[in-house]
């Protein structure tokens, strides 16, 4: 292979004038963490909402849950953040539309929004799946012990659903990790942005990826170890995976 | 807003979109899935084969390409094929490898990984007794599995397989960062040279819908037929 190794480079300035490649990369990593965090609480407050509107005695929330999920589901994801990113602030009435566009940081937001609302109706497919998976003489206890409707979701429906969907909800978290990439399209420099720009300034395009892949595995690593803890802690007894 | 849709821009773009753009993203949909399919089952198999190293290289190499983000991969081959081409034919030179042959084999290397699992969850599936029976019959491991249990084990997982390669179908979009011409690719162009992204990219985004809706409507009514054999 006649390709230059040279993985000094990191420690070489960047042309940007922000410190060296390795800063450039790992400003990357924080942006990519950032958006992942943020597209992360929308998807759970609105996956949960929508999830357990799927399960409500009630027809037209039900119908409202599924065509939901399908409208998120059914288009890639790199086509709604444009949706989100180019068109919505055409649609808006003109001055809000203006806002939009003007705003700091606009790539930040459409970003953490689109990939939140994407995940969203995996979250919301998964709670669904946790909530019917309890057996239903649960529902019916609280109900016979009078509970409301909401005091039943709240007091024991979910805190056992949650419990159950907590493995499956981390490599939902782990996707969301991944998928705020797709957001270098829309010009957000989150770590593979940055190592795609490392690569275009210096031509050191093996270097740039290797250390951005090791980062992703770094992070993969760290979420995996901590929602193992978690999931201990809160296993519920007399389950197979209780204590 | 809406006031100024033209329609017209999207009909004069239909040919160029459908027979450049929907071309690819389908042949690449179905030449990846039929490619991670083989791979990934390769992949299972080497998993479940009892050979403790085979099955760890293959282990690690499913949790590898799960962890990684598919544009950051998508970036990693379109950089690494043709010098891996330049290695395997010795040329002095790193190889040109076309937009298309570049994509293929990301889509079909990143997918194996996911087809690996689904196709290992198959394998599972499949009751003791009957592998038992098989060589009991005196088939040999090749035939067993070629004839008792990847055959039951494609059966039990084709919603699932077929659930993925909407997946995948969706997932073609991202070579756009290599500017490759599939469809959104396609859409994406005549966007920006008429300064029609609204019409263009809703367009776009109504046809993946309706084409991965129908897709998965038909998956449920599949589901529905094949359900409970046992």
């Amino acid at each position: 292979m006649n390709y230059n190794w040279n993985w000094g480079i990191f420690f070489q300035p960047n042309p940007m004038g922000t410190g060296t490649y390795l800063d450039m990369l790992l400003s990357g990593l924080a942006l990519t963490l950032k958006t992942a965090a943020l597209a992360w609480i929308i998807a759970l407050i609105t996956g949960s909402i929508v999830g357990v509107m799927r399960t409500l005695p009630s027809k037209g929330a039900n119908w409202f849950g599924f065509l939901y999920v399908e409208f998120f589901r059914n288009m890639p994801l790199l086509v709604q953040l444009f949706l989100w990113f180019f068109v919505l602030p055409e649609l808006l009435p003109k001055g809000a539309g203006t806002w939009l566009k003007q705003l700091p940081n606009a790539p930040f937001w459409t970003a953490a929004i689109g990939v939140g609302f994407f995940m969203s109706a995996r979250v919301a497919v998964q709670l669904q799946a946790g909530i019917s998976s309890l057996p239903r003489g649960q529902r019916m206890a609280a109900t016979a012990l009078g509970l409301t409707t909401v005091q039943g979701y709240r007091y024991v429906l979910l805190p056992m659903a949650f419990r159950i969907i907590l493995p499956p909800l981390t490599s939902e978290f782990l996707n969301t990790i991944k998928n705020t990439a797709v957001a270098i399209t829309i010009g957000l420099l989150e770590l593979t942005g940055q190592a795609r720009s490392m690569q275009e300034f210096s031509f050191q395009v093996f270097e740039a990826f290797t250390a951005a892949t090791i980062l992703y595995l770094l992070v993969n690593a760290v979420v995996v170890t901590a929602m193992r803890f978690l999931e201990r802690w809160v296993a519920i007894p007399g389950y197979i995976t209780g204590k | 807003m809406l006031g100024n849709f033209d329609f017209d821009v999207i009909r004069r773009a239909l040919p160029y979109l459908f027979y450049e753009g929907m071309t690819f993203t389908l042949t690449l949909t179905g030449l990846a899935a039929l490619g991670g399919l083989i791979f990934g089952t390769a992949l299972a198999l080497m998993r479940l084969s009892g050979l403790k190293l085979l099955g760890r290289i293959a282990g690690i190499y499913v949790d590898f390409m799960r962890s990684l983000p598919l544009v950051l991969v998508i970036f990693w081959f379109y950089f690494l094929v043709p010098y891996i081409g330049q290695w395997l034919t010795g040329a002095s030179r790193p190889i040109s490898v076309g937009a298309f042959a570049s994509s293929l084999i990301t889509f079909i290397m990143f997918e194996a990984a996911y087809f690996s699992e689904i196709m290992r969850a198959g394998i599972q599936s499949i009751s003791r007794g009957q592998p038992a029976a098989a060589s009991a019959l005196g088939l040999t491991y090749a035939q067993t599995m070629r004839y008792v249990v990847l055959p039951q084990a494609f059966r039990n997982m084709l919603p699932v397989l077929i659930t993925q390669t909407i997946v995948l179908f969706q997932d073609t979009s991202l070579v756009y960062v290599l500017s490759i011409t599939d469809f959104l690719g396609a859409a994406s162009k005549v966007a920006q040279r008429d300064g029609r992204l609204v019409e263009m990219y809703l367009f776009a985004a109504v046809v993946y819908f309706t084409i991965s809706c129908i897709a998965s409507f038909g998956v449920r009514r599949l589901q529905a037929r094949i359900a409970i054999i046992r």
